[in-house]
């Protein structure tokens, strides 16, 4: 059971206290009818599928119930920072943890 | 008959005799005891049969690496335990054992002929043998080799047991109560870290039990531990699995250690513990050695034989032969000789060994076998010899003996370590893999780390015999009956990865994943192939560490507290009025009302009819339920919903339609308009979670410039619908301060009022075609409002109604439900919805998705209704459609049965599907072929009944 840090109730709670968003940092285009069907399927389907340091979106559901974002190791499964919607991704994460 | 129980030593109570049955044989230990070593002490040597070829097997290890020694533990009706592990069976008066995977009796077993074949059964016969035909492997050749295979019997009753789990934090988990772990543990205290303490025996202190001069020492830190108030410790307790962040899962057996008849309380509890640090102290597991006729009964490895004599205070023989290959055999060997025991010899591969060992053991009298091997043993059911021979190829002779310990080295204990991510590092001189660098603040201490202090030795893979490989009985993997020429064969045939060769050799793959394999198999293949171990791979090491029961992982979830139940506050009624009920997103929702020993069909039939012609109530409360509100609520609804929401007026509903992003159906309902800023959303019973996220989400992440809150007010209300032509004539004189007549009262409208002196928001709304209203109150009167309503319609013969009338009385007017008329992957325009997307709407969640190519080609799935030609012929659904069924196989399918009933209203019955093009089909006879026919229907328009509408606008 991972613990993960809610950046808004600043706490570390039970993995089961939130949910999955997907990849971060992929804004809804302000006019999707201007969007070519490529333009759509890539916003729509097309991720990083990254390994190693990702960017993704989790939802503190039985908490605050806030969006928010977070830096995850996706080889170790590990939770390297978390930070608030809106915010930028950290520029630059150690693999041992935490922004610097 | 071999193994005694010596005059002196160990640890048992010798003033305390048990006694207790194995095979229905009465045999005496002491208390102290194992299950094996009392078994050892009785003369036993035959423990089991081996998984694939049954040869004769007897224990190999005192501890919890034991391959061969599983048994059937009874303590009493549905209380068998089948694959325990003898050494890890605490002995107590009356315990009752079983040997498994025999047939008719352990000492004559039919299938042991596998064995005399065992050359028609090499690696990967499996998959050679039994590829096809499918058939053959349904019928025969799995029944059989389930049969054949395999080891203990599931239990078939319920198990009566309870198991209790907890959750526990500590700064500091200590795992392993040996004399590291229990130094560990000390030092921790003392710098008043909170310490849990946990180790898998009866009693502390790991290898030092069999080490009679570090008892006093022992003693001394076990006092001193209890002696703490800042220490927990757990005996009996295993940590099967180590988790992210130090989250270490243990269990705990609380009642197997007692009989029966002093058991109480719960049978195990499972720990979830969450550390600041995790020490990990569980030592080393010992390696067998690789020759031929290394599973005879009676060839064990040396560190059991040490045990034995040391703490439990029995031989393993009379005439012990040692074989080895590191230093540990030599000390084993003196302390059995101080013990007691007769060493006959001691054979070893190595030609040089310490001067002070050889010194000693020549001055105790055992003869000395350097540069040797063990290349064959005497005896089936028990050692009765050994031949050696210099260098394994040379002249050989025999010694007499009735037991052989092995020393092949020492394999630190890395399962939870690798768990935990923790790298491992290759260690040439040893032979081993050690812990290197971890991921978790996780460090090793003691033996596990490599700190063990009884000398060196050779690595070895097969010992060294002029019998070819493929021709020696010498075993590997005891559980799954892996021999080095199993190993060798797979290389032969081309496998290179250690993780390929496990699995077709089965390699470590038994219960015991390989404790004592692993690193032999490793040794063996590198051997065949050349190359380093290293570039061979390490196969993956996963919870949990030993086998655990499902009690202990279920704790309490099960029966009533498996789930919540979710009931409205209708519940009680619907009981009392001998509803059935069924589940539906976590909620018991009240299936049909039968009466005077209805069955479904009649019941739902009555209930139908009684909506149609006079008035029906449905009890509607788990319907999902947002209350949306703020300045920008009507903005946002519009551009969630398909649908224009900003031209709604208050005191108007709409049915909405919700999709995702990639333009496919997700959720709808019907909404009202409360007031400018305000709305009253529903959503499916099962989508009101998701629908809430989903809306958070864009409102959150995309959106946060509006100004909207979302409420989740599904428990607030209790919805009650009343359904049917007389269904006003009911409230009429119930409801206060709306005017119900159709003039001011339309429907898709909805009022707040009072009805029955409770606040409502009484929608005029029909899910069934009717004249409806769905009556909103606060969830606290719901009950009352109900039997107010209930009484009312007495004079109009009310009937209350589940949900199967409900999908009946929807599917007769094509109403939709979603997720079983849509999968996922329906647009608006395939249901026929079309209507329900606003055109102008400059954008929506999922419009651009719907002017994709994908989504407007010909030959999409549409929804339609079937009528059968038989009218009574019903559907089933999930069932295909086709054109063609006399078409050659494949036979090309259209489509698929949604929905489909009987229905009482038209005396047929009626069935929703989504077929190709199905619009354009209307009029066409199609066919949905079954196993024992082929069932013909008349595509249709989706809606049998009362096609204008005219019945709800009443
Ligand atoms: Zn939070």
């Amino acid at each position: 059971m991972i613990l993960i840090h809610c950046p808004y109730c600043e706490e570390d709670r039970p993995e089961v206290e939130f949910t999955y968003g997907g990849e971060a940092h992929i804004a809804r285009p302000l006019d999707p009818s201007a969007l070519t069907d490529s333009e759509w399927e890539g916003y729509l389907y097309i991720r990083s599928n990254t390994r190693g340091l990702h960017a993704e979106r989790w939802r503190h559901a039985h908490g605050c119930a806030r969006f928010f974002n977070a830096v995850r190791d996706t080889v170790s499964d590990r939770f390297e920072v978390t930070y608030k919607t809106g915010e930028a991704r950290p520029a630059k994460i150690t693999q041992t943890g935490g922004a610097a | 008959m071999s193994g005694y129980r010596l005059s002196s030593g160990g640890r048992v109570d010798r003033s305390r005799a048990l006694s207790f049955s194995f095979d229905g044989a009465g045999y005496q230990g002491f208390a102290g005891d194992t299950l094996a070593s009392a078994l050892v002490a009785s003369g036993v040597t035959l423990f089991g049969r081996s998984f694939k070829y049954h040869r004769p097997r007897g224990l190999l290890a005192t501890g919890v690496e034991e391959p061969n020694a599983l048994v059937s533990v009874d303590r009493g009706p549905a209380r068998v335990t089948p694959n325990v592990r003898a050494p890890q069976v605490s002995l107590h008066e009356g315990l009752v054992a079983e040997s498994q995977n025999r047939w008719p009796s352990l000492k004559f077993d039919v299938v042991s002929i596998n064995d005399r074949f065992s050359a028609l059964f090499p690696a990967g016969f499996y998959n050679k043998t039994f590829m096809w035909p499918r058939s053959a492997w349904e019928k025969l050749y799995e029944p059989v080799i389930r049969r054949l295979a395999g080891l203990g019997d599931s239990p078939v009753t319920r198990d009566p047991d309870h198991y209790d789990a907890t959750y526990a934090h500590c700064e500091v988990l200590v795992v392993g109560g040996g004399i590291a772990g229990i130094e560990a543990a000390l030092e921790a205290a003392k710098m008043g870290s909170r310490v849990i303490l946990i180790d898998e025996q009866d009693e502390l202190g790991g290898a030092a039990l069999a080490d009679p001069a570090l008892w006093s020492t022992l003693d001394a830190l076990t006092a001193q531990l209890f002696a703490a108030d800042n220490i927990t410790v757990l005996t009996r307790t295993t940590a099967f699995g180590y988790y992210h962040q130090n989250f270490v899962g243990a269990s705990q057996q609380l009642t197997d250690h007692l009989a029966p008849s002093e058991a109480q309380g719960p049978r195990e509890k499972l720990w979830r513990i969450r550390a600041g640090e995790v020490v990990l102290a569980q030592g080393a597991i010992e390696r067998p050695l690789v020759f031929n006729g290394n599973d005879v009964p009676g060839v064990m490895l040396a560190s059991a034989g040490r045990t034995l004599a040391l703490r439990y205070g029995v031989a393993v023989g009379r005439a012990v032969v040692i074989m080895a290959a590191h230093d540990s055999g030599w000390r084993d060997a003196l302390a059995l000789i101080e013990a007691g025991v007769h060493v006959a010899a001691i054979v070893d591969i190595r030609t040089v060994v310490p001067a002070d060992l050889a010194d000693a053991a020549r001055a105790a009298g055992i003869a000395l076998h350097l540069g040797s091997a063990i290349t064959a043993v005497a005896g089936r059911h028990a050692v009765k010899g050994v031949t050696v021979a210099a260098g394994g190829t040379g002249p050989a002779h025999k010694i007499a003996c009735d037991a052989v310990l092995m020393a092949g080295g020492w394999t630190p204990s890395v399962h939870l370590w690798s768990q935990a991510k923790g790298s491992l590092v290759w260690n040439e001189a040893w032979g081993t893999y050690l812990p290197g660098k971890p991921q978790e603040k996780c460090r090793v201490v003691g033996a596990g780390a490599g700190a063990w202090h009884f000398g060196s030795g050779a690595i070895t893979s097969v010992l060294p015999n002029s019998l070819p490989v493929s021709r020696q009985k010498a075993f590997v993997d005891f559980q799954n009956d892996v021999k080095a020429r199993d190993i060798q064969l797979a290389v032969q045939e081309g496998f290179r990865s250690i993780e390929h060769i496990k699995r077709y050799t089965t390699n470590g793959m038994a219960t015991d994943q390989g404790k004592t394999s692993n690193l032999n198999a490793l040794q063996i293949a590198s051997g065949v192939l050349g190359r380093p171990v290293t570039e061979i791979g390490l196969t993956t090491f996963r919870p949990p560490y030993t086998p655990q029961t499902f009690g202990a992982l279920m704790g309490h979830h099960k029966d009533a507290l498996f789930q919540p139940v979710r009931k409205s506050v209708i519940d009680d009624w619907a009981t009392a009025q001998g509803a059935v009920f069924e589940n539906v997103a976590n909620w018991r929702r009240a299936r049909y009302f039968p009466k005077g020993g209805e069955d479904m069909d009649a019941a739902v039939a009555r209930e139908c009819r009684a909506v149609r012609q006079s008035v029906g109530i449905f009890d509607a409360s788990t319907l999902g339920k947002i209350e949306v509100v703020g300045p920008d609520a009507a903005e946002f609804l519009n551009r969630m919903y398909t649908n224009p929401w900003k031209a709604l007026q208050p005191g108007r509903c709409r049915y909405g339609l919700l999709l995702r992003e990639d333009g496919f159906i997700t959720d709808d309902g019907v909404s009202a308009r409360m007031a400018d800023d305000r709305f009253h959303l529903t959503t499916t019973t099962g989508g009101a979670p998701r629908v809430l996220g989903m809306m958070e989400d864009y409102l959150q992440t995309e959106w946060s410039d509006l100004d909207v809150w979302l409420t989740s007010t599904t428990e607030q209300w209790a919805v009650i619908a009343l359904q049917g032509p007389r269904a006003r004539d009911v409230i009429a004189s119930l409801v206060g301060g709306i005017d119900l007549s159709p003039e001011a009262f339309p429907h898709m409208a909805v009022r707040e009022g009072t009805i029955a002196g409770v606040p409502t928001r009484l929608f005029r709304v029909s899910f069934t075609g009717e004249l409806g209203f769905e009556i909103n109150v606060p969830a606290s009167e719901g009950r009352k409002v109900w039997e107010a309503i209930f009484d009312a319609g007495q004079p109009y013969g009310i009937t209350p109604y589940g949900t199967e009338t409900m999908h009946v009385l929807r599917a007769e007017k094509g109403f939709i439900i979603v997720g079983q008329d849509t999968d996922g992957t329906m647009t608006p325009g395939d249901m026929g919805l079309d209507w329900a997307v606003g055109k102008k709407k400059p954008d929506f969640v999922g419009k651009r998705s719907l002017a994709r190519p994908e989504m407007t080609r010909k030959g999409r799935k549409q929804f339609i209704g079937l009528l059968t030609e038989d009218p009574q012929e019903l559907l089933e659904e999930g069932a295909q459609v086709v054109t063609n069924p006399d078409a050659p196989i494949p036979v090309p399918m259209i489509g698929h049965v949604t929905s489909s009933y009987h229905s009482a209203t038209l005396g047929r019955t009626i069935a929703l599907a989504v077929i190709a093009d199905g619009r354009a089909r209307i009029g066409e006879t199609i066919f949905v072929p079954m196993a024992d026919k082929v069932i013909r229907a008349k595509v249709t328009a989706p809606m049998f009944y009362d096609p204008e509408g005219s019945r709800l606008n009443d």
